[in-house]
């Protein structure tokens, strides 16, 4: 078991810090219906961890106990040391959790920069009326923001989709300007529900070479759930492996791909 | 014309016309480039500052006079002052062209024994990284985007605004130094450095010297009354000397202003934002514009189509006489202007012509009715004919003399003569110096009098003066029975239609002529798609039957049309097929200008040349593709081969040879 404030190195040379965020015995239940049972892990400074599992395992009920959608009820969730009550949707947005969606929830009629503007509301402090005149804090913080955003793009490559509707977009753009939003936020933490889900090979190259290229410049420790095991195991550093709404693995590719209860989960066992 | 901006003292370089310019036009803007979302642009007085300061830090790093510093990138401002800055320094700036593959910038970097390289972004540092396996010698590598790159070993290598620190912190240090560096350049040092792309062999480095730039320079903007207000679009690659000389001599000669796009994607929508008055391009560019308005009215309602193709027909007959100056009925002049205001006006400015007053293209003949759709518009489109050994300008068309099958007059200066066998010569102060350690190449190119071998074989038109091209000279051969073998000829009028990107016309010493024919995926795929075609891969619809009729009935009318003249009438297509790939300049068939490389396609499509002359109908085939990362595939593919039907006297030509 990983010490709690020591980071360790990953296989290609990254330094993982300490424990950023702690799930503890974790349960959620919907009415009888028993979504995740007593799961505890933790996400640690700086690491892409993934969550996988069959369908119906409890992975996006798992994503939204983190972002603080869903309030579990047994179980503790602790964020940089401290211990999380229920929140709010823009509380959990202003502790620095962003997050994209498994079906894109963009506005379709607005620019891809517009689109991408809203991620970063939580920053902007300046009063209706001045924003309505465009006069004052409103011009500079607008200034800043844009500032920010446009670092944004130019990050994801999407200069040329700027001015665009996101409805025009294909749905491999669109998720790209999905987590632009999410990045808008300047988050510690960038959940993103499949995020290669209904993509093309090449789509996929590009979305994970964006993934990592985040964690690498900016530092984001990333949580992301996936179907495609290549791309799981190519880009996380350690894995949670669900089934049931229990926890039957956890650790890096390696050790997952290893674990007879994970390869059973997936393969499926004979019961006699 | 007077020129207003005569040169005065002794602007002997291109560091010394910055100087000039500095003074002149101080708060001018020099260079734009969109980036984040905003213009940003530099005055001449900026500029001059931020060159110096990377000047400065080149030499902090040890840059030596001689020294050759390689410069891969895309198009922006922080390159071309990093060629300025070398050229500060003493050194000889080595554009590449930034899509090379590893190997090939191995064998230029070798060449020339760059010691410093000026990379992008980390793309081009990885790819130098490889070079560095099997080329020694580079010992600085300097980086202009910092994405990316902060995992990379650092000890010989920078960012270019950390080199520009240091230079400014050092400006008292070796300012003196600096100074008297750009002192010593005179007009017979090296400007820059060039390799041709090379159709045949390995590339060869054109060495150009102040002296070629600057007065081919002056002459050229004067023959185009270029003044300090114009404004282009630098989007063509870095290492092409036509580049060097609208975004570096002419820019600087005159003291326009060179605006970078964000990306090559951003391409449209920055040419519509910066609307250009003095634009180039290559046919292509101009080729696939046509194609995508012409795909988008198709999709216009019905009003809007019959209102674009009226006044289409009214410009078509009407707007090149106008450019030309020419008398028109008032009738006729009302027509035009009502369509310049519902339909030339609006389609300009869609395409970022708006304000264009020279426009030029070269490179590859363009077709006619490309050429003439820009001139019908009002675009005041002309072609000239060059090459990188003569620092671009051999012939261009003045105003009101264009036409679509000349070149032109030659260029102020240049003198030009056709040889015996019809080949091209020219002499001009644009002369290139000597090929880069290739003494043989250079002596067998240029004479002792300075007569320069252009390759290719055309004459004048007695009564304009004007020269016309048919074909490389070399690629001129005969048929076995004697009659003259002119491929690109044949080839250009193939690529005038739209559904044909690229031919290649086989002939020489057989019986009959045969092509090979590469679709146009845009213009066939949009095609397919309106006519409910279904099709999973390029292959797949290149080799679709009604594709192939379609592909007959050009081919066909191309025999019509080549029959027409009795000199070439032996030209004709009996038999072609269509390439199950795109010919791409990844694989070696093409140079990175795209031009066809004659040899390579021979060699490598060996069996499908063999298979269009033994009388087959079909024949299986293996190609070897290089991917964009550098991998290798393998793609597997069964080619038709049909018959075309001939005209004239060719249609004996086949029955005599079986």
């Amino acid at each position: 078991m990983l010490d709690k404030t020591e980071g360790y190195t990953t296989a290609d040379g990254r330094q993982i810090g300490g424990v950023l965020m702690e799930m503890k015995n974790i349960t959620l239940r919907f009415g009888g219906v028993v979504a995740i049972k007593d799961i505890s892990f933790d996400i640690r400074q700086g690491e892409i961890r993934a969550i996988i599992g069959p369908n119906g395992a409890g992975k996006s009920s798992m994503l939204n106990v983190i972002s603080g959608f869903y309030h579990p009820q047994e179980g503790e969730v602790w964020f940089k040391g401290y211990r999380r009550g229920p929140m709010k949707p823009y509380e959990v947005a202003r502790l620095g959790i962003a997050r994209t969606f498994q079906n894109i929830a963009l506005f379709d009629g607005m620019s891809v920069l517009d689109n991408i503007m809203t991620g970063r509301l939580n920053r902007m402090k300046s009063g209706l009326l001045s924003q309505a005149l465009w006069w004052g804090a409103a011009e500079r913080e607008e200034n800043e923001n844009r500032e920010q955003v446009e670092k944004i793009i130019d990050f994801l490559e999407i200069q040329n989709i700027r001015k665009t509707p996101v409805g025009r977009l294909p749905y491999g753009l669109k998720k790209r300007v999905e987590l632009a939003r999410a990045l808008a936020a300047e988050p510690q933490i960038l959940l993103l529900d499949e995020p290669m889900a209904g993509m093309n090979v090449e789509e996929k190259e590009d979305m994970s070479r964006f993934i990592l290229d985040v964690n690498d410049e900016f530092g984001t420790t990333i949580a992301l759930i996936e179907h495609d095991m290549g791309v799981v195991m190519d880009l996380s550093d350690r894995v949670v492996v669900m089934d049931y709404g229990r926890k039957i693995g956890d650790g890096t590719p390696d050790e997952v791909r290893r674990n007879q209860d994970v390869i059973d989960a997936y393969l499926g066992v004979a019961h006699d | 014309m007077t020129d207003p901006q005569a040169p005065t003292g002794e602007l002997h370089s291109i560091p010394a016309l910055l100087a000039r310019n500095v003074g002149r036009f101080g708060n001018r803007p020099a260079y734009r480039e969109k980036e984040f979302g905003i213009w940003q642009s530099w005055t001449w007085a900026e500029a001059a500052d931020e060159i110096r300061a990377l000047a400065l830090g080149l030499l902090v790093l040890g840059l030596k006079p001689g020294d050759y510093v390689a410069i891969i990138g895309r198009n922006r401002p922080a390159h071309y002052w990093g060629m300025i800055a070398a050229q500060m320094c003493g050194a000889i700036p080595v554009p590449l062209y930034q899509d090379a593959v590893a190997e090939e910038m191995a064998y230029v970097m070798d060449h020339c024994g760059a010691r410093f390289v000026l990379c992008g972004d980390q793309e081009q540092v990885d790819k130098v990284l490889e070079v560095e396996e099997t080329v020694t010698g580079i010992e600085q590598i300097i980086y202009n985007d910092k994405r990316g790159m902060r995992k990379y070993d650092h000890a010989r290598m920078n960012a270019l605004s950390d080199v520009q620190d240091e230079g400014r912190a050092a400006a008292q240090r070796l300012g003196a130094e600096l100074d008297a560096r750009i002192e010593a350049l005179d007009y017979d040092s090296t400007c820059v450095m060039l390799y041709t792309s090379g159709t045949t062999g390995k590339p060869k480095g054109v060495v150009l010297s102040n002296r070629n730039i600057i007065e081919t320079s002056k002459n050229s903007a004067q023959f185009d009354h270029l003044s300090q207000r114009e404004e282009i679009v630098a989007y063509l690659p870095m290492a092409w000397v036509g580049d060097f000389i609208f975004s570096v001599g002419q820019a600087l000669w005159a003291g326009f202003t060179v605006n970078c796009p964000e990306g090559a994607h951003t391409m449209m929508t920055d040419m519509r934002e910066i609307g250009p008055t003095y634009f180039f391009a290559p046919p292509r560019v101009f080729e696939n514009q046509l194609t995508t308005v012409m795909i988008r009215m198709e999709d216009a309602g019905r009003v809007k189509r019959w209102l674009f193709r009226h006044f289409m027909e009214v410009a078509r007959r009407v707007g090149p006489a106008l450019l030309d100056g020419k008398q028109v009925g008032t009738g006729d002049r009302l027509s035009y202007a009502l369509g310049k205001l519902f339909v030339y006006g609006p389609l300009k400015n869609t395409l970022g012509l708006s304000r264009v007053r020279v426009g030029y293209t070269a490179g590859e003949a363009i077709g006619p009715e490309i050429f003439d759709f820009y001139r019908s518009l009002g675009i005041n489109l002309k072609q000239l004919y060059g090459q990188t050994e003569a620092s671009v300008f051999i012939t261009q068309q003045p105003d009101g003399q264009v036409r679509s099958d000349t070149v032109g007059v030659p260029s102020p200066g240049v003198e030009v003569r056709i040889a015996e066998n019809g080949e091209v010569f020219y002499r001009s102060p644009g002369t290139f110096v000597e090929y880069y350690k290739n003494a043989d190449s250079t002596a067998s190119t240029k004479d002792a009098q300075g007569w320069v071998a252009t390759g290719d074989a055309g004459f004048f038109e007695d009564a304009t003066g004007h020269l016309r091209i048919i074909d490389r000279a070399k690629d001129v051969g005969k048929m076995a029975d004697g009659s003259m073998f002119a491929p690109k000829y044949v080839e250009n009028k193939l690529k005038f239609y739209p559904n044909i990107l690229e031919a290649v016309v086989i002939g020489n010493g057989r019986d009959y002529c045969t092509a090979m024919i590469n679709i146009d995926l845009n213009a066939v795929g949009n095609w397919a798609e309106r006519n409910n075609i279904a099709y999973a891969s390029y292959q797949e619809l290149a080799g679709h039957p009604q594709v192939y009729a379609t592909i007959r009935e050009h081919v066909e009318a191309v025999n019509r049309s080549v029959a027409e003249d009795p000199m070439l009438s032996g030209c004709q297509v009996h038999r072609f097929l269509v390439l199950h790939k795109e010919l791409d300049p990844d694989d070696g068939e093409m140079t990175r200008t795209r031009k066809v490389r004659r040899a390579v396609i021979n060699d490598k499509f060996a069996d499908l040349v063999a298979a269009l002359y033994d009388g087959s109908d079909s024949i299986y085939t293996e190609t070897e593709v290089t991917y964009e990362d550098g991998r290798k595939g393998k793609i597997t593919a069964t080619l038709k081969i049909e018959d075309a039907q001939v005209f004239g006297d060719a249609q004996g030509q086949k029955v005599a040879a079986e």
